[in-house]
């Protein structure tokens, strides 16, 4: 029979060995929970207490939440909730983040629909030509992304190539207005984010087993049904983080509005971008930031979520 | 070889349809040819299978066993020739029309549905009530003994059950054929046999024509009513199994299916039902009981089976179908004894002998001067 103070020791060095390892896992995770630290969540910190100040022609020009007045010994404790009511009260940022949806899942919509063929052709092509695809797709983030926009802006303007090419055929016989348009909004977003669309979307087509498509066939589904009832499924992770990659950036989206669209896109980044550089009112534009991420936390909540249920 | 009964010996009494002579063929291969590009995956085979037959097709990888297979599905369209079956020409019919199905080697179960919406896959597509679907996808699910894991996942089940899912799925649309590719191939040993009974019994039950396509001599030998056997695009023999194990036609074919014995050599002696055979390798002469046609001195081979051999220790008559040799070789594998013996030529012959007692003592081992012989009617004479 084993002595008891043998199991014990036994048992002694299970629960250290075991506690070793849950302290190797969260040295491993301390660094980006660190790193996320530092440079999320204090930032956030940071932006939150502007939002619940004052704004005031001062440098920083915002109150300070405590004030220690030394001669009457009062510490006054003041948090200003207006900036938050009036974003409720004022119809302007209602607006503002409303269209910033519309424009997002437009958009969205419009990458999905443009990059699923694109994504199914590189998954469905040889090694060589995949290889090829894949980086006609990731070569355009060689070029400073300002840089593709003011080239849009060239392409687009009443004299640039989009409208030149328009005349020469005669479809038009005067230029177009294409730049400062929603459509313009449109077209560079949906440009832009393409890449994010296309390549969650290829990984999943890439993964799925052909034979499943001849089993489906075999079992009298058209070639259509057999997209909508086994391909699209399938692609369902993909299609999930391809919108969610397009839709989340698109939202809170400052420099495509503000050098492709006109004075009548109404986006809650613009908005930001003014009331911080025009307005100089940081607490209010600290307080559009912090509801423009609580308005993203849904969707981003959403992704994790089914991304457990695929896995 | 085969431990288990021919179905088509224990189940049907009666003369099979394939022997008889005006029989009508159920599925007709005429003249198929499939290249892609350059090469010639199926080159010009013609076959006949008949109604409630299971019919393997055998091969090994790149034999085009598989790319025939695919033709009768309807996913790939062969180059030229026509398929035919239950007499309606399949030229031009895509696989959702088809009244065929498929059992995948994979399986290709849809991950995202559960097991009973897998199976009730191809019945919606028909456009069946949902009463009746629910109906016969239970129906085919206790069929196969899987009625109570209808509602999980293909990937909560194990790879034996998932055989039977796709088999289910395939069947429940009661197809006039069912292919099946490689049907045993992912399961281990035991559940192969098992299933290879069960496979048989749905088959009989359901009346339903099989075409399996194999490399598994094994398995074909177990299944089918009869054998193709496929080399480079081309059947070279279909027979019933012990015809094709024991009549083989050519070398591929007596190489191919089991292990054999065989002896490269000239006519010497040409009677009308009996030959002599002189071997190189051999001094006695082959004496072989059944007539050939060939010219004299024509080159053959004569090939003999490793159980058709017998061996023993006492000297016996060794002038014609026999050899002295050592026992270079043993390897014990429980139900029989497989023994390699060096015969002076050099030449090696394979023999097995069942394990008829238990004791070691006397048997055959290592380096014994053993005696071989061998019955006239044991010895097929290949010409190519």
């Amino acid at each position: 029979m084993m002595s008891e103070t043998t199991i014990d020791k036994k048992k002694h060095r299970l629960t250290w060995r075991l506690s070793e390892l849950r302290l190797g896992r969260a040295a491993v995770i301390l660094v980006p929970m660190l790193w996320l630290a530092a440079f999320f969540f204090i930032p956030f910190l940071v932006v939150f207490k502007i939002s619940l100040a004052e704004a005031v022609i001062a440098i920083p020009p915002y109150s300070p939440l405590l004030q220690w007045d030394s001669s009457s010994a009062y510490l006054t404790f003041k948090i200003n909730f207006g900036n938050y009511l009036y974003l409720f009260e004022s119809r302007f940022y209602l607006d503002a983040y409303l269209s910033s949806l519309k424009i997002a899942a437009i958009s969205t919509f419009f990458a999905l629909l443009i990059g699923f063929p694109i994504a199914y052709l590189i998954a469905r092509s040889g090694p060589t030509k995949r290889i090829i695809l894949l980086a006609l797709v990731i070569l355009p983030f060689w070029t400073s992304f300002l840089l593709r926009v003011y080239a849009w802006m060239v392409l687009l303007r009443k004299d640039g190539l989009v409208n030149d090419v328009l005349m020469a055929t005669g479809l038009i016989d005067q230029p177009l207005q294409i730049l400062q348009t929603e459509f313009a909004v449109y077209l560079g977003i949906v440009y832009t984010y393409l890449p994010f669309m296309i390549l969650p979307l290829y990984t999943s087509l890439e993964k799925m087993d052909l034979n499943l498509i001849d089993a489906a066939q075999d079992l009298g589904a058209k070639p259509y049904q057999s997209f909508f009832l086994v391909t699209l499924p399938l692609a369902k992770a993909g299609i999930i983080a391809g919108c969610l990659l397009v839709f989340i950036p698109a939202v809170g989206e400052y420099v495509i509005p503000a050098l492709l669209g006109g004075s009548d896109t109404l986006m809650i980044g613009r908005v930001l971008w003014d009331e911080f550089f025009q307005n100089r009112d940081w607490p209010m534009a600290s307080a559009v930031a912090v509801m423009m991420l609580i308005v993203l936390v849904g969707p981003i909540m959403y992704v994790r979520n089914s991304n457990k249920e695929v896995e | 070889m085969s431990a288990f009964p021919n179905p088509s010996a224990v189940q049907t009494k009666s003369v099979p349809t394939w022997r008889q002579q005006d029989a009508k063929p159920f599925v007709q291969i005429e003249q198929i040819t499939k290249q892609f590009g350059q090469f010639t995956a199926v080159n010009s085979v013609s076959l006949d299978i008949y109604r409630n037959e299971l019919f393997c097709l055998l091969g090994g990888s790149g034999s085009g066993k598989s790319t025939l297979l695919r033709m009768l599905a309807g996913f790939e369209e062969p180059t030229s020739g026509r398929i035919l079956i239950d007499g309606v020409d399949m030229t031009g019919i895509p696989p959702w029309e088809r009244p065929v199905n498929m059992m995948f080697q994979s399986y290709a179960l849809f991950p995202h549905l559960s097991v009973e919406a897998n199976v009730a896959f191809g019945l919606k597509r028909e456009g069946i009530k949902s009463p009746e679907v629910n109906r016969r996808v239970s129906e085919i699910l206790d069929m196969v003994q899987l009625g109570h894991l209808a509602k999980r996942k293909p990937h909560m089940l194990s790879g034996g059950q998932r055989q039977r899912v796709a088999l289910a799925r395939a069947l429940v649309k009661r197809p006039k054929l069912l292919l099946l590719d490689e049907p045993l191939g992912a399961l281990d040993k035991k559940l192969r046999e098992e299933t290879q009974f069960e496979l048989m019994r749905l088959q009989d039950e359901l009346g339903i024509t099989f075409v399996v396509v194999t490399h598994d001599q094994e398995e074909a030998m177990t299944l089918a009513t009869r054998i193709g056997v496929m080399n480079n695009g081309e059947i070279v023999q279909t027979a019933e199994p012990h015809e094709v194990y024991e009549y083989p036609k050519s070398r591929f074919v007596a190489e191919f299916i089991g292990n054999v014995n065989l002896f490269d050599g000239v006519v010497v002696e040409d009677e009308r039902d009996s030959v002599s055979i002189q071997s190189p390798d051999l001094d006695a002469l082959l004496q072989v009981d059944h007539g050939i046609s060939c010219a004299p001195n024509q080159e053959v081979s004569v090939a003999i089976r490793p159980e058709k051999i017998y061996i023993s220790r006492e000297p016996v008559d060794i002038e014609v179908n026999g050899a002295m040799g050592i026992i270079s070789d043993v390897a014990y594998m429980g139900s029989q004894s497989v023994f390699k013996v060096r015969l002076a030529s050099g030449k090696e012959l394979r023999i097995t002998q069942p394990n008829v007692s238990r004791e070691m003592g006397s048997r055959l081992t290592w380096e014994d001067n053993v005696y071989l012989s061998w019955d006239p009617d044991s010895c097929v004479v290949l010409m190519s």
